[in-house]
């Protein structure tokens, strides 16, 4: 290729990245365009970017009064942390034992860890909820995080990576004296940070955005998670009041968004390894 | 197996065994949970499904596969079933293509490698119901970005959810903006594993051109990885819910029902708990299907790599 050439093919990249570019980002950035917006520029048919006249006051003031926003932003807090540290409490001994312990039956179960993993998420949803309307759990924080304290492909992700610390490590630190407990926590732990890392990206995106099972379980407006949020507020807008309305889904999207654009890279192989899971 | 007993002494000594007991007390908290939130809960749905249970109702009579009957006699479950199945046909080619070629040309050169990688990737991370709420807004008839758009440049705009024509395609083509970022990462994971010495080795042969380097090397080497996304793909589009439940409701006339939201609606709404669960099964049954088709047809396509 002479130069001339590959210019051209540069210039071609870019102009077809840029395109596809603005089309993806295009619901991002007019949903911040409208936030800012006074009503009637809003259902103006002029596509400029920037207000004329600033009302984004109005807007995220509005937002934050007409629906409880921060409660829900909270209460996604506390469930994804609750769902991810009891994840994290059940899966790293499983997982050390299944990667480091000879016993019988080990293999049955990791059997038993494969399936839990290529079962959709809907499918256990009817049992579960009957299980937690006959003892009255329906509508409580305890029905948003005791289905998911267990996690397949947590259990699966951290054995995979367990299995990889050298023997002769677990080995000198028994000769040691050290008990199972105390390696798992005082060895496995600290090598397995990067593994954990992932395993919390992915937990947390997962419950952070997950719709289905609020919304089945949740009734009461102050338990609602962001995404179920979203839904009450749009039907309390009913739908045309958009500039509050944009406004409470830049304040829902904003967390994960930035979490993502200031770790990038970890977000990025974490979210690679979701593809195992079903 | 065979290796690990035979190395094993015959009778176990005292270390094993306490071995042995560390491993059922590390491992057996995790398994009971396993259970009872996972897996019985999933074998329980196989025996709802062949009862006439209703939430709430005093008594449970087992009618076989009743349920079953009923459900394919039902117009209704036919539409979503083929619904579900078109809403894949255009999601799955269209996200996996694309983000096979985006991957291709983001990886073509370094230049604002970075930009377009978090560029195309944000969809995936964002909440999607906030996104949907957003789009709403875009695809609104009158005052939407969309049509606006269109009409900038002298297309006339149509309203893309409540014609049931398009409207199934209007959710495909959501469905495909925000999962294309994730096909395009495993991509370009893909590419930058294959060894550079095969272009070279190719160049030697002939093969000089950007589309023979494609045919000759790229596309057989991303075989596996095609393989992958497709099915993974293919698995996350048969879950499709969340556009269906905030833009459309199955509406309009059921043009965008879909299997699980045929099941939402059966078992929570209407808590005919015995018929969803049968819903759920078929469901369960086609993504298994899809799955172990798409994994056997590649490992005939992939073995001469």
């Amino acid at each position: 290729m002479n130069r001339q050439q590959s210019l051209t093919v540069a210039l071609l990249r870019h102009a077809v990245l840029l395109a596809g570019a603005v089309i993806m980002l295009a619901p991002f950035v007019w949903m911040i365009s409208t936030s800012l917006k006074p009503p009637n520029e809003i259902f103006s048919t002029d596509l400029s970017l920037l207000p004329r006249k600033w009302f984004a006051l109005e807007n995220y003031g509005k937002a934050f009064t007409k629906v409880p926003l921060l409660r829900y932003l909270l209460n996604g807090v506390i469930v994804t942390a609750g769902i991810f540290a009891a994840q994290l409490l059940v899966s790293l001994p499983c997982a050390y034992a299944m990667a480091k312990l000879r016993f019988r039956g080990r293999e049955v179960m990791f059997t038993l860890v494969l399936v839990g993993l290529m079962i959709p998420a809907q499918v256990p949803a009817i049992p579960r909820y009957v299980m937690l309307y006959q003892v009255g759990l329906l509508d409580s924080y305890a029905a948003l995080i005791l289905p998911f304290v267990v996690s397949a492909f947590g259990i699966f992700l951290m054995r995979q990576f367990f299995r990889t610390v050298p023997d002769d490590l677990v080995h000198a630190a028994r000769l040691d004296g050290c008990g199972e407990f105390e390696i798992l926590w005082r060895i496995m732990l600290p090598l397995a940070f990067p593994a954990m890392v992932a395993f919390a990206i992915i937990s947390v995106v997962a419950h952070w955005n997950d719709f289905f099972w609020p919304l089945v379980v949740v009734q009461t407006g102050d338990l609602a998670t962001p995404p179920l949020g979203t839904l009450f507020f749009r039907n309390e807008e009913a739908g045309s009041d958009f500039g509050p309305l944009m406004a409470g889904t830049v304040v829902i999207t904003a967390p994960l968004v930035l979490l993502f654009l200031g770790a990038q890279r970890r977000f990025i192989e974490g979210m690679t390894l979701t593809g195992m899971k079903g | 197996m065979a290796a690990a007993s035979a190395a094993a002494p015959a009778a176990p000594s005292p270390d094993d065994r306490a071995e042995a007991r560390a491993g059922y007390a590390l491992a057996m908290p995790a398994m009971a949970l396993l259970f009872v939130v996972l897996l019985g809960p999933s074998l329980a749905v196989v025996v709802l499904s062949l009862t006439d249970w209703q939430l709430g109702a005093p008594r449970m009579n087992f009618i076989g596969l009743g349920n079953f009957e009923q459900l394919f006699a039902d117009r209704v479950f036919w539409r979503s079933f083929g619904n579900t199945i078109v809403y894949c046909l255009v999601t799955v080619p269209g996200s996996v293509f694309l983000g096979l070629g985006i991957a291709l040309l983001v990886e073509l050169a370094p230049a604002g490698r970075t930009f377009y990688r978090a560029a195309y990737f944000l969809p995936v991370t964002s909440t999607l119901i906030a996104m949907a709420v957003v789009w709403e807004f875009l695809l609104h008839p009158s005052v939407g970005l969309v049509n606006l758009a269109l009409e900038a440049v002298g297309v006339k705009g149509i309203d893309w959810l409540k014609n049931p024509d398009v409207a199934l395609l209007t959710l495909a083509g959501i469905g495909i903006w925000q999962s294309v970022g994730l096909n395009m990462v495993l991509f370009m994971a893909g590419i930058q594993a294959i060894p550079a010495d095969l272009y070279e080795a190719a160049e030697v042969d002939g093969a000089g051109g950007a589309w023979d380097r494609f045919c000759t090397v790229t596309w057989p080497m991303l075989g596996p990885t095609t393989l992958f996304v497709t099915v993974v793909s293919s698995i996350r589009s048969f879950q499709v819910f969340d556009t269906v439940e905030v833009l459309t409701k199955g509406g309009p006339n059921k043009a965008t029902e879909v299997l699980l939201y045929t099941m939402y609606t059966e078992g929570f709404s209407f808590f005919r708990t015995g018929y969803a669960s049968a819903v759920t099964v078929v469901f369960v049954l086609i993504v298994l299907t899809f799955t172990l088709a798409q994994v056997r047809l590649g490992d005939r396509r992939t073995h001469y790599t």
